[in-house]
């Protein structure tokens, strides 16, 4: 972690209103390393090395594309269509880093080491954070804990060649569950309950027709319900019919 | 899988990364954009939730994964702890898939 971060942050992990949320972030990274054993031994089935196959994880760093990539070649996909598809998948993450941007400050230096950490996970964790600190904290934490799980799991997936199916355990279903908790506190704003509902409703609506990547893409579009004016006056109470 | 596709595929995700942290990020924004901006998390993580639940490749599905979905919001509704609503959405949905 950069020594600013730690500095403004100082025994962050004695602070005991974080420890909910650092059990939880080290929960899902371990969830993300089992996904990350089953990238290392897809990867290798697939005909890439065990370097080429770490070195994905390593640099990469955005589990979807990566996937899709080695799937794609595999396949016998052509090099444009492996890399079209993940930066895809990747795109997304350039609106994350846009979200993370209020939440991440520092240094040049920092930001550019940030900016590999910008993924579903460490975003999703810290916009559930309810003050700019622990959002802070929440971003970086989970960010390093799950570079180290990913990267962990894919080399022992890549080494081994066979490892437990995620599915058995319900592991996948362990990111969703995680994001409806994170998306939770925001939905109290009724502008975010909007943007959310309708997020999700272009999603389903995209996953039939678009290709895998683009409907995540398009959901970003239901920030425009900020385009409307905010009320002139904030209710104090808020009244139910 | 080549080293050269290795490389691009690094450049291409981290030139997003950058671009949304550190290029466009960290300016002054009118306010109408701030306001769409802090929209992001909300509509594009409940995205996710639809994609990961409900979704196969391309294909919309209704499986067990739906099942632990519903369980785990309604223990966020309940205002559960984070780890209690991840365990409890994998483990309802590893039940209903062994019995289904």
């Amino acid at each position: 972690m950069p020594s600013s971060t730690v500095d403004a942050d100082a025994r962050w992990w004695r602070d005991p209103s974080l420890r909910p949320m650092i059990v939880a972030c080290t929960t899902l990274s371990m969830a993300v390393g089992v996904f990350g054993v089953s990238f290392g031994v897809g990867s290798v089935a697939a005909g890439s090395s065990i370097a080429q196959t770490c070195a994905l994880s390593l640099l990469v760093f955005t589990g979807a594309s990566q996937f899709s990539a080695v799937s794609v070649v595999g396949a016998g996909g052509s090099f444009g269509s492996a890399l079209g598809g993940a930066l895809l998948l990747a795109a997304r993450n350039g609106v994350y880093g846009l979200a993370m941007s209020r939440r991440v400050r520092g240094r040049l230096l920092t930001r550019l080491v940030a900016a590999q950490l910008v993924i579903d996970e460490t975003t999703a964790m810290s916009v559930g954070q309810r003050d700019p600190r622990a959002q802070r904290i929440a971003f970086w934490f989970t960010g390093v804990t799950l570079y180290v799980f990913w990267n962990l799991g894919t080399l022992l997936g890549a080494v081994a060649g066979s490892a437990i199916d995620p599915t058995t355990y319900g592991l996948d279903a362990a990111f969703p569950a995680g994001f409806v908790a994170m998306v939770w506190p925001l939905l109290s704003d009724r502008r975010a309950r909007q943007a959310a509902v309708l997020g999700g409703v272009i999603c389903a609506v995209a996953v039939p027709l678009t290709p895998v990547g683009v409907p995540i893409l398009l959901s970003a579009l239901a920030v425009l319900v900020g385009l409307q004016r905010p009320p002139r006056v904030e209710p104090i109470v808020e009244v139910y019919p | 899988m080549t080293w050269t596709l290795v490389l691009v595929l690094f450049a291409g995700a981290y030139a997003f990364k950058v671009t949304g942290l550190v290029i466009l990020g960290g300016r002054t924004l009118p306010p109408v954009i701030d306001r769409c901006l802090a929209l992001i998390p909300a509509a594009v993580v409940t995205a996710l939730i639809v994609k990961d639940t409900f979704s196969v490749g391309q294909d919309l599905v209704l499986d067990a994964r739906a099942a632990g979905i519903a369980v785990a919001t309604v223990a966020a509704w309940r205002r559960a702890p984070l780890i209690v609503v991840i365990v409890l959405g994998a483990a309802v949905t590893a039940v209903v898939r062994q019995i289904s």
